[in-house]
């Protein structure tokens, strides 16, 4: 028997509304109730004081780049900047090489988590095959693979018949679809928001319309199909809106935003930094404001860091020919604490939903809280030590981060996984 | 106003003095040009690279007889042939050139930010050539040292810009640069090339042409730049004509003494009826020659030289 005893600390809890000053049980790798004395004389013991004691952080969307592409991430980095970043379950998107399209590339992702992984990885299956958007992968052959869920990771299914069908039969397997919102012909080959910065910059535009639509397209199809339809890094208004007219008719969609994308807009880009860019690209200040007021009404459901690692040299070049994406894993906290908790909009609590059990709950992770006989995925963090992310300073093996340079504040202190330590505030413990 | 700038990057970053500093050194280069021996030792010994990403023939041309007539040896490279295109980046090849002992480095490219990328890795002074739709620096301040002949000044003078604004890098720096320098600027040309989020930069923005021209004491056609377009922004080039191009019987909407520019090259017939391109109020040609000497002062201004030493 093993026990961890989490003494004085904050105890957060957003599903069970716990908010406390107490103590914390993990036995045998679960939450307990205080166990008998006999335990607790040879429990290992951490003192909390002065430090908020959460349930492990929970992300839907990451980009870990294995099989294919170590040289930006691997199971092995990837999961460590998850733990120094207070994530323990983390969902890892099919747009490898090879892509997810098949059982044994399931298995070899799974095989390398059990060998490196130092947090839960839950890995997804494409929705076509080599995610070409002209036929459908094998979904019930992937979901019977163990994956949570199925999306073109990065891309858009362009054709609406084909889309319908994916959604159409993901529903038979209880598997949600998860989709990267944008229409080609309207995004065209635009490298950040078409706006006035773009117009300034003559940088080519990526429009909002081109998110807008097939949000409505989704929501359309969920609408038709009663499938669970869950809608990947929101940043336009409209599309907000979109969402919250059609969550008020009780449509199966859930919506995710990215803590870029609510703490950034696309004025950063006057510097043409490329590590500004992604896509959906940074939107215009309404934008930012709405989705922090979606996160609050309940509009999207959750934050998810989209996190997207890439090299220093791949992204050393002209800002055209930048490759999209931010690394986001090891900052996600601070910046929903600032944007949130430190803004005094929010509670700790309510802040903490969003990367918790609100995260969890849509793809059914069952992760995310503190009750009793839940995993024993735990984080400790001091919510006002500031720090300041530094190139190269990442455990993810790559810094295209957009804070790089700028005080951050909230910082992870412990990351308990499965009742076992895997960072103790400055390095990566063990692995599973 | 001393110049104390490496890199001639923008016109946004330009203030007025800055501007009118160039000027004066360009008043000073036109001088020497005029000379039977038209050329100056300023830049004797440096080596001046000439790095065009993209086609050019007259803005090429033009910095490269800039630098010889200071004196400058200057190497031209097109760089769609080169080791760019075996898929090395930019960074390694201009550190390339750099080790190769470049001086000044003069760029061309179509990803907007270029320039400046490359002016905040090397030592040595970098002129943006144009860097995609951004901006092209030296253009602009041809034409308003074109303009300023004319008139002596810029300021309260009216200027209509028309045609393609949006892919534009010409619309761009002139709008700063005539701002700036104290014109008033209105663009026109269609809502898909002239979009009103330009508004924005404190320009007016109009899509009918004869409200947009009257009162204008000068107007600077652009070239529809069908290789910067991949969608359709307006239905075909007869109908730009008709509904935009510049004839004589718009040409009267105008001030009398109106001026005619145009960054070249021109589409005659297109954007512009042939006989106006050519006519007395026309000062297309004296851009050109202009040109020579605005680049020649950017050249030497950047590389350490001071107004008033080109002056004397």
């Amino acid at each position: 028997m093993s026990a961890i005893w989490i003494k004085n600390g904050r105890i957060i809890d957003p599903k069970t509304e716990r908010d406390e000053l107490g103590d914390l049980f993990i036995v045998d790798g679960k939450i307990a109730e205080k166990p008998s004395q006999d335990i607790l004389d040879t429990a290992e013991t951490i003192d909390a004081e002065g430090l908020v004691v959460a349930p492990g952080l929970v992300d839907l969307h990451v980009h870990f780049r294995v099989p294919g592409q170590k040289h930006k991430e691997t199971i092995q980095s990837g999961t460590a900047a998850a733990a120094a970043g207070g994530f323990t379950s983390v969902v890892c998107m099919p747009n490898t090489s090879p892509s997810v399209d098949n059982t044994g590339t399931v298995q070899l992702i799974k095989d390398i988590v059990d060998k490196e992984a130092v947090v839960n990885v839950f890995p997804t299956g494409t929705i076509t095959m080599g995610r070409q958007g002209e036929a459908l992968a094998p979904t019930g052959s992937l979901s019977r693979s163990g994956i949570v869920a199925i999306t073109d990771g990065g891309k858009c299914v362009q054709n609406a018949g084909l889309m319908r069908r994916a959604v159409q039969y993901a529903h038979m397997f209880g598997i949600p679809v998860i989709d990267h919102c944008q229409d080609y012909q309207l995004s065209g080959d635009g490298v950040m928001n078409e706006g006035f910065v773009s117009t300034k910059l003559g940088l080519k535009g990526i429009h909002k319309g081109a998110e807008d639509i097939i949000v409505a397209r989704d929501i359309v199809l969920s609408t038709h199909t009663k499938a669970h339809i869950h809608l990947q890094h929101i940043s336009s208004k409209l599309a907000v809106e979109i969402i919250r007219r059609a969550k008020s008719r009780g449509i199966n969609i859930t919506a995710e935003a990215t803590p870029h994308h609510i703490d950034l807009t696309d004025s950063e880009i006057e510097s043409f930094n490329t590590n500004f860019k992604m896509n959906p690209p940074l939107r215009e200040e309404e934008d930012r404001l709405a989705l922090i007021e979606a996160l609050e009404d309940g509009t999207i459901d959750c934050i998810a860091t989209g996190h997207a690692p890439h090299t220093d040299y791949e992204k050393d070049v002209e800002f055209d020919y930048a490759p999209f994406g931010v690394i986001g894993l090891e900052t996600a906290l601070s910046v929903t604490l600032g944007q949130f908790y430190h803004s005094k909009r929010l509670s700790l609590a309510k802040a903490l939903s969003f990367l918790t059990y609100k995260p969890s709950e849509i793809l059914h992770l069952n992760k995310g809280t503190l009750g009793v006989g839940a995993d024993g995925d735990v984080i400790l963090f001091d919510p006002d030590e500031t720090w300041t992310p530094k190139f190269r300073g990442f455990f993810s093996k790559s810094s295209n981060s957009p804070w790089l340079d700028r005080e951050l504040k909230g910082k992870v202190k412990k990351t308990i996984v499965s009742g076992k330590l895997v960072f103790d505030g400055s390095e990566i413990l063990a692995n599973g | 106003m001393p110049w104390n700038r490496k890199d001639l990057i923008s016109i946004e970053q330009l203030s007025a003095e800055e501007i009118n500093t160039i000027f004066e050194t360009a008043d000073a280069f036109k001088k020497v040009l005029g000379r039977k021996t038209a050329k100056t030792p300023a830049l004797r010994g440096k080596n001046v690279v000439n790095l065009f990403f993209e086609n050019s023939t007259r803005t090429r041309v033009a910095f490269e007889m800039a630098a010889k007539r200071l004196s400058a040896d200057v190497t031209s490279l097109d760089m769609k042939t080169s080791s760019t295109a075996k898929g090395e980046t930019l960074r390694d090849t201009v550190e390339n050139i750099r080790a190769l002992q470049a001086d000044i480095i003069i760029i061309r490219h179509s990803a907007p930010g270029s320039a400046g990328y490359i002016a905040k890795i090397l030592d040595i002074p970098v002129l943006n050539a144009g860097d995609g739709a951004h901006e092209h620096p030296t253009q602009a301040l041809l034409d308003c040292f074109t303009l300023r002949e004319k008139w002596g000044s810029l300021k309260g003078r009216k200027v209509a810009i028309l045609g393609d604004i949006l892919y534009s890098r010409v619309a761009r720096s002139n709008i700063w640069a005539m701002q700036k320098l104290g014109a008033e600027v209105t663009l026109v040309g269609p809502s898909t090339l002239v979009p009103k989020q330009f508004e924005k930069l404190g320009v007016k923005v109009s899509h009918e042409l004869k409200p947009a021209l009257a009162d204008k004491d000068a107007v600077m056609l652009l070239r529809i730049q069908h290789e910067r377009q991949n969608a359709s922004a307006f239905p075909s080039l007869n109908e730009y004509k008709s509904m935009f191009g510049l004839n004589a019987d718009r040409f009267s909407w105008l001030k009398k003494d109106a001026i005619i520019m145009h960054p070249g090259p021109i589409n005659r017939g297109v954007e512009i009826d042939s006989d106006l391109a050519d006519c007395s109020q026309s000062v297309i040609l004296e851009q050109v020659t202009n040109g020579l000497a605005v680049r020649m002062a950017a050249l030497y201004l950047c590389n350490g030289g001071s107004a008033e030493a080109a002056i004397a």
